[in-house]
């Protein structure tokens, strides 16, 4: 593409930068659009969990526009600062948070050949900075000048730096598999057959994709994780004080943090942009590089992609209204007793695994562990979606607020 | 002037910027959040360097660690809300020579190593395992030296491979005081078991 520009009389370095500002114009609107939708979906899939219906008006049917709505009445809302604050740092807090949660999908390959940069040290990038995502938290904590964003600070930097560590190591099991950190080559390597995915690879993988998932939604201070927040506890933690736009940039950072994890765990584990059939990439199999089929078969893997990491994104919404919160130091437990301990094992496991276990007894166990797991994920969705609703309980209607038969007869 | 020159000037300027507000700052939590620009800002430089792995390591160690232990430090320990501290005068003084004297070592390092004059190739570097490069020579494995590149050296002097880049005794010691660290900390944060008296 930069060469198209020059060839065409654009200066190199104008060249340059239009490409950066395309990539990053793209790369935002995704996460804002993603943000969007999330929001939309969570207000819905927490409705229904509480046996309610969640937005239904704004829009017509499924109530599709709410967060739209939502996002003007913010827009609209008065931006506070309250008198004690700290006037510098509150201001920078949300734009630290949301560069965090953002620039992180700078590394992230949305397929084959769709990454704004490939990095020979991708995840290890994207890790790093997402860390720093968490100082925006403790600013904003710190610097609101409350009771309640101070304890929210002080429990969010406990919380993240802990659970960085079995993050970390969780990371590092499907990357001794691959031998590499660079994202693309660890998407590339799990193209074929869905037994291929890192996650069936061995015990030691398949152990790692819940532990890594388990501290990816602790470090986005997702519930049963959200001490930060403890809405019953901590009025909002740490965002009390602030309001309107500043306040939605928090949101956006959190579901941009959210999808980012649940990328690398389907890049890790789960496939990438591999559909889990086709035996060969279906960008290179369309295509030579540039021509049409190449750039069809790439809009086939990055939806494949973005579908798959929305699932994930679901199956964190689906925990969060299914599980009470933590009290902290069962949080702490969770971390430094448990997954910390399991994660160490794990490394351990899958090194032992990949030097000792003779290559024919892997294989076996690869397709066994698939046939397995995918049977039992059947089962599990067969009797979820096949459940009758409870004696006496009128099935609502998705879109629609049907009144209850005892309200019309009254 | 390419695209990576205009962002390293750019760069490179904002963090002698927020580096020098990290000095005026007399608020220790804005001097931290002044910090974060600065240890942001060299990380991109690295970034733009081609040294993707030391820009990563810079901000999970600096950002991710450091500057969440310094707020976390003071959100825990400080009396008033906001913690401020004036430097005294002699401070200011001692500080000053002591900075001058270690810009006189930085520029003199700098000025006496002949650095490569080639731009470095971020799509090679991209594609180029150089961490496997750096964990073999933190293992002490020789046989990964030749494709080492290394700078710092005028050109024609061959440097003795094995002695220079072989690290394993610094990682070792390295691992070692980290391990001994970390025993310390644990220590010192255990809780304090309280005798039960016989009644």
């Amino acid at each position: 593409m930069a060469s198209f520009l020059t060839e065409r009389g654009l200066p190199p370095v104008l060249a340059g930068f239009l490409i950066a500002f395309l990539a990053a114009v793209v790369l935002v609107t995704f996460v804002a659009l993603s943000a969007v939708f999330f929001i939309w979906l969570e207000r819905k899939v927490a409705g229904r969990i509480q046996d309610r219906l969640g937005p239904t008006r704004v829009g017509g049917k499924f109530g599709w526009l709410q967060t739209i709505a939502d996002g003007l009445k913010l827009i609209a809302k008065e931006d506070c600062i309250p008198a004690d604050a700290d006037h510098f740092l509150f201001r920078i807090a949300p734009y630290i948070a949301f560069c965090g949660a953002f620039v992180a999908f700078l590394a992230l390959p949305f397929g084959n050949y769709a990454v704004a940069a490939e990095m020979n040290v991708a995840v290890f990038f994207m890790l790093a900075v997402m860390s720093s995502e968490v100082f925006g938290i403790i600013l904003a904590g710190y610097g609101s000048g409350s009771k309640w964003s101070l304890f929210g600070g002080i429990r969010e930097a406990a919380q993240v730096v802990s659970y960085e560590v079995p993050r970390a190591i969780g990371v590092l099991v499907p990357v001794i598999v691959a031998g590499t950190l660079n994202l693309n080559t660890i998407g590339r390597n799990q193209v074929g057959g869905i037994w291929n995915w890192y996650v069936f690879h061995d015990p030691f993988t398949f152990a790692a994709f819940f532990v890594f998932f388990t501290c990816g939604t602790a470090s986005c201070k997702r519930a049963p994780f959200d001490l930060a927040e403890a809405e019953s506890e901590l009025v909002a933690g740490f965002h009390t004080e602030y309001s309107g736009l500043r306040w939605s940039l928090f949101f956006m950072a959190e579901y941009g943090a959210m999808f980012a994890i649940s990328g690398i765990a389907t890049i890790l584990f789960l496939g990438g942009w591999h559909l889990g059939f086709l035996p060969y990439d279906l960008s290179e199999m369309l295509g030579v590089s540039g021509s049409f089929g190449w750039f069809l078969g790439n809009v086939v893997n990055v939806t494949v992609f973005i579908v798959k990491g929305w699932l994930l994104v679901f199956v964190m919404m689906w925990v969060r209204w299914t599980l009470p919160r933590l009290r902290i130091d069962q949080v702490m437990m969770t971390c430094l007793k448990y997954l910390l301990p399991i994660a160490c094992v794990l490394l351990i496991g899958v090194s032992l695994w990949q030097l000792v276990v003779p290559p024919n007894f892997r294989d076996y166990f690869k397709y066994m562990i698939t046939a397995v797991s995918l049977t039992a994920l059947g089962i599990f969705l067969v009797k979820v979606l096949s459940a009758a609703p409870p004696k006496g309980m009128i099935p609502p209607s998705m879109d629609r607020w049907t009144p209850h038969p005892a309200e019309t007869r009254a | 002037m390419t695209v990576t020159a205009v962002l390293f000037w750019l760069v490179a300027g904002l963090t002698g910027g927020s580096a020098l507000m990290v000095v005026l700052t007399q608020n220790i939590v804005r001097a931290a959040a002044w910090l974060l620009f600065t240890l942001a800002g060299t990380a991109i430089l690295y970034f733009l360097l081609a040294a993707d792995f030391v820009g990563a390591t810079q901000l999970i160690v600096y950002v991710g660690g450091t500057l969440v232990l310094v707020v976390f430090g003071v959100m825990l320990t400080a009396q008033g809300p906001f913690l401020t501290m004036k430097a005294g005068a002699g401070e200011w003084g001692v500080a000053t020579v002591v900075g001058i004297l270690f810009f006189g070592v930085l520029a003199a390092t700098a000025s006496f190593t002949v650095w490569p004059t080639t731009p470095p190739d971020r799509v090679a570097a991209a594609n180029s395992p150089t961490t496997q490069q750096l964990g073999q020579s933190f293992l002490g494995a020789t046989q990964a030296m030749p494709k080492a590149n290394l700078t710092g050296y005028p050109p024609g002097v061959k440097p003795d491979l094995r002695r220079e880049v072989a690290y394993l005794l610094p990682f070792e010691i390295v691992s070692v005081h980290l391990l001994v660290v970390l025993i310390g900390a644990a220590y010192l944060a255990r809780a304090k078991r309280r005798r039960e008296v016989a009644a």
